[in-house]
């Protein structure tokens, strides 16, 4: 089966293919091979325009981008069905920043959006082959189910039920399930981390620990917010494993199959916080932290300065937008309480009114309030599944994108340290040389060949993992637009039918209202 | 012309912004007496509004005329009613509440302390807002005072009171300073005693059937206007909270407000004619005392002519009064819930529509 999908590749070559063959350079078969012959010829390749010359970045990306980012932004603005301001053949413009957005006006009744009407001039054929690219290789679909509380007391856990159906021939089977608990998560993560991330791989992050949540559940508390939070967890587990598996290189590592497949994994112990792991891991981190202020780096390539600009505006819009959204739940709720306790007071007022008509337009005007008030509560479950996890994840895997920018950093010390060992040799060999000392010399020629060697490894390791994030990144900013605009669209759409269902209560109050004489 | 920081234009006290005085649809406003709040003022710490009177009765100087007055005046206008023993047998219109900008101004100065922190942006609809909300208070209040006095002049008796005629005419001060601690001290105690009295003459069970049932009826619709009232204020903060539009709420908050001292006022009158019958009763056994002891009869003859006269008096209007009450009432709170559930439902078109153009372009754009 995968036999013929590699060969329908090789028959119908088109550039895009490049790109995402070679993302999966390391891992695909033989009969590929031949076609990365010119891996790093970006310019034959229309559709790899990585090189940071005046285009800059491709057009589409820049137009859906900015598509995204206009809809997402100005939510407090007038509705304009205008086209965009500018012509995205032109010189593209760095992706702007979000402006700050209150998303609480969205599901007002007083709600803006600016809509922009993206005139499709740019190469669309190109995307589409990618998409349909990438969707074939990612023939494989992940379900996180049915959360089960094992165990008792403080020991106990939750056990999920992993579900994978694939086409892919590097699965031993076409459907299958496993159980798996939060820590196998975080071992899997952190095993990927650490083989891929710091060679320019953006490895998603995986769901945040919360021991408050978690203490609540294994004491065995029944309540409605225990069962919210594993549900929010669950939801959470899920996304974090189709984002992983979508990552084309991710996807063929051992381990994410041996996690998928596997029904015994080893316990991943150096997960927990408090275990020996765990505080390495903090003093490791602390120590990046200070290492990060002390590097200055010579960026000589625009392309990442611009980068690491945009991520870092990005990263504060969105955990601003993310505030927001949260505080806008918190409202609503409050709001669905309050009409609930009008509408009994309501109902109230209708039993004692002693005009028959009044007194039963009055009991409808509860009746109606409680149905608004269900229907508050049901948009706020839809605000936080839907909207807020999505900011919630973005803003953590923005976190890892500057993680491995930080990485390429470090490579390039390494590279620059190797160089100034280099030249110490180097110079420590004249000197022997100059004071001749035939016996230590031998020893210093071999020095600078080693260090020689170490420098050409040095650069090209930094030339490496530059090429791997300018894929990745590309990768990454494309799989942002579409999450954001399908979560955008299903977010609308639930806005649309509390609207719809408002409508509703209120013309069959109409009638009775009018009918009070 | 509104002034205080807001530029408002000429529109600001059009047909549409007398909302308050829909609540009152009754009021026949014939030409004999015609009042209205032409203009406004907000000053530092009071409001001055400019009565306009409008009348073809002969007791005033001109058919046309303009003062300008406090919120002072019109309380003290309300307090020669209720103090008058001829209108006991009235519901007196409530007082209008006093014009309260402070939370208002309060914000708007914090705005302006938090300038520097926020971008230009941000601040300007934040500026927006807040002016606008001023705006709405500010016409609510100058509403709640036309409606007392529409009130008044619709009412076949309060109208040709002299205070009132006073009121509208006398183009100087009335010079009715607000009353100072002593007074307030005293209004305390009398509304004490009031309340104590009332709790002690309802004990009476009344003669009339009617007024039986219209007491237990108010006593307990009063009460539950109050919850809802407050229940529909809680609700509408939330709503502004969320910054959901809260014009539809407002006028739920705005309609129970307005009923719960309406109830309030109706209940005062119930109470004041339970104690003339109370009086009454109580004129009637001392005069059988006194028949019985054959001593100062004919005071108690006279006490007792003038407690059954002053009880038929009230007794006759009130249940007139009641009637109309509930009349108002019901065609009150019938234009209110209408035009709530059209507002709602414009509302909710609009946003339907907004929404569903915004998922056009975004489907269109794939």
């Amino acid at each position: 089966m995968a036999a013929e999908r590699e060969s329908s590749l090789l028959a119908d070559i088109r550039p895009a293919d490049f790109e995402v063959l070679e993302d999966g350079k390391n891992v695909f078969a033989s009969p590929v091979s031949t076609l990365e012959s010119s891996p790093s010829e970006p310019a034959s390749l229309p559709a790899e325009d990585l090189s940071t010359n005046s285009n800059g970045p491709k057009p589409a990306e820049v137009m859906t981008d900015d598509d995204r980012e206009d809809l997402f932004a100005e939510a407090t603005e007038e509705v304009s069905l205008d086209s965009p301001e500018r012509d995205p053949v032109l010189s593209p413009e760095p992706t702007p920043a979000i402006t700050p957005v209150t998303p609480t006006t969205l599901v007002a009744p007083r709600m803006e959006l600016k809509i922009v009407t993206a005139p499709v001039i740019f190469d669309r054929s190109r995307e589409e082959i990618e998409e349909e690219a990438n969707g074939d290789l990612s023939d494989i679909e992940i379900n996180v189910s049915d959360p089960e509380k094992v165990g008792d007391g403080m020991n106990a856990y939750m056990a999920y039920r992993v579900t994978t159906k694939t086409s892919l021939s590097m699965f031993h089977k076409n459907e299958f399930s496993v159980k798996r608990r939060f820590s196998d998560f975080l071992g899997l993560h952190s095993k990927l981390a650490t083989k891929y991330m710091h060679i320019g791989y953006i490895v998603p992050p995986a769901p945040e620990k919360s021991i408050v949540g978690m203490t609540k559940v294994k004491v065995g508390k029944e309540d409605s917010s225990s069962a919210e939070f594993v549900e929010k967890r669950r939801a959470a587990l899920e996304r974090y494993l189709q984002r992983t598996v979508k990552h084309p290189t991710l996807l063929q590592d051992p381990d994410l199959r041996q996690f998928l497949e596997s029904s015994e994994l080893p316990r991943a112990v150096n997960t927990q916080a408090l275990s020996g792991a765990g505080i390495l891991r903090m003093v490791n981190k602390a120590a990046d932290a200070v290492n990060k202020m002390t590097i200055k780096m010579n960026e000589s390539d625009a392309w990442f300065e611009e980068k690491q600009q945009q991520f870092e505006n990005l990263d504060q819009q969105l955990k601003k937008l993310h505030a927001s959204v949260e505080a806008l739940v918190c409202h609503r709720k409050e709001l669905s309480a309050n009409t609930a306790a009008f509408a009994k007071s309501a109902a109230m007022l209708g039993n004692s009114e002693d005009h028959t008509a009044l007194s039963r337009a009055l009991s409808q005007l509860a009746e109606v309030e409680e149905k608004i008030d269900q229907l508050h509560q049901e948009q706020a479950f839809a605000d936080f599944y839907v909207f807020s996890e999505l900011l919630g994840d973005y803003i953590r895997l923005i976190a890892a994108v500057k993680g491995v920018l930080d990485h390429r950093m470090k490579c390039w010390q390494k590279w620059q340290d190797a160089q100034v060992t280099l030249q110490k040799k180097r110079e420590a060999e004249a000197k022997l040389q100059l004071a001749n000392r035939t016996d230590k010399l031998q020893q210093a020629k071999d020095d600078i060949k080693e260090w020689e060697t170490k420098v050409q490894q040095g650069e090209k390791d930094f030339e490496q993992i530059s090429k791997t994030i300018r894929e990745e990144v590309q990768r990454f900013e494309r799989e942002r637009v579409k999450d954001f605009k399908t979560v955008i669209i299903k977010y609308l759409e639930s806005l649309v039918q509390t609207q719809q269902q408002l409508i509703k209560y209120w013309e069959a109050f109409l009638p009775e209202a009018k009918s009070i004489a | 012309m509104m002034q205080e920081g807001s530029d408002d234009g000429p529109d600001f006290l059009s047909e549409e912004d007398r909302g308050l005085r829909a609540i009152n649809v009754d009021l026949q406003t014939d030409a004999a007496l015609q009042v209205d709040i032409s203009d406004a003022l907000s000053e530092r710490d009071k409001v001055k509004f400019t009565v306009h009177t409008k009348s073809s009765l002969p007791n005033f100087k001109q058919n046309e005329f303009s003062v300008v007055r406090q919120h002072e005046e019109f309380i003290w206008l309300h307090d020669s009613f209720v103090e008058n023993e001829d209108y006991a047998g009235y519901i007196i219109p409530p007082a209008p509440p006093r014009p309260d900008f402070d939370a208002s101004r309060e914000k708007l100065q914090k705005l302006g302390e938090g300038e520097g922190s926020m971008t230009k942006e941000e601040f300007t609809k934040m500026k927006q807002e807040l002016e606008a909300e001023y705006l709405a208070i500010f016409k609510k209040t100058v509403a709640m005072h036309e409606v007392f006095l529409c009130r008044v002049a619709a009412h076949p008796i309060l109208r040709k009171d002299l205070n009132f005629h006073v009121f509208l005419e006398y183009n100087q001060d009335l010079s009715v300073r607000g009353k100072n601690k002593k007074e307030k001290l005293e209004d305390f105690f009398k509304n004490m005693v009031k309340s104590a009295d009332g709790v002690i003459v309802s004990g009476v069970k009344d003669v009339d059937d009617f007024f039986e049932h219209e007491r237990t009826f108010l006593v307990e619709y009063h009460n539950r206007v109050k919850d809802a009232s407050a229940k529909s204020d809680k609700m509408t903060r939330s709503h502004k909270k969320a910054r959901v539009s809260a014009d539809e709420d407002l006028k739920l908050s705005d309609l129970l407000k307005y009923y719960l001292r309406e109830s309030q006022a109706a209940k005062d009158l119930l109470y004041r004619r339970s104690r003339s019958l109370v009086d009454y009763e109580n004129a009637n056994k001392a005069l059988d005392k006194a028949r019985a002891k054959n001593k100062d009869v004919l005071q108690a003859e006279t006490t007792q002519q003038i407690c059954c006269q002053k009880f038929e008096k009230i007794s006759e209007s009130a249940k007139q009064e009641l009637i109309d009450f509930k009349t108002r009432r019901v065609a009150a709170f019938r234009k209110n819930l209408v035009e709530l559930a059209e507002l709602e439902l414009k509302h909710a078109k609009g946003n339907l529509q907004l929404l569903q153009s915004c998922l056009a372009v975004l489907n269109g754009d794939t």
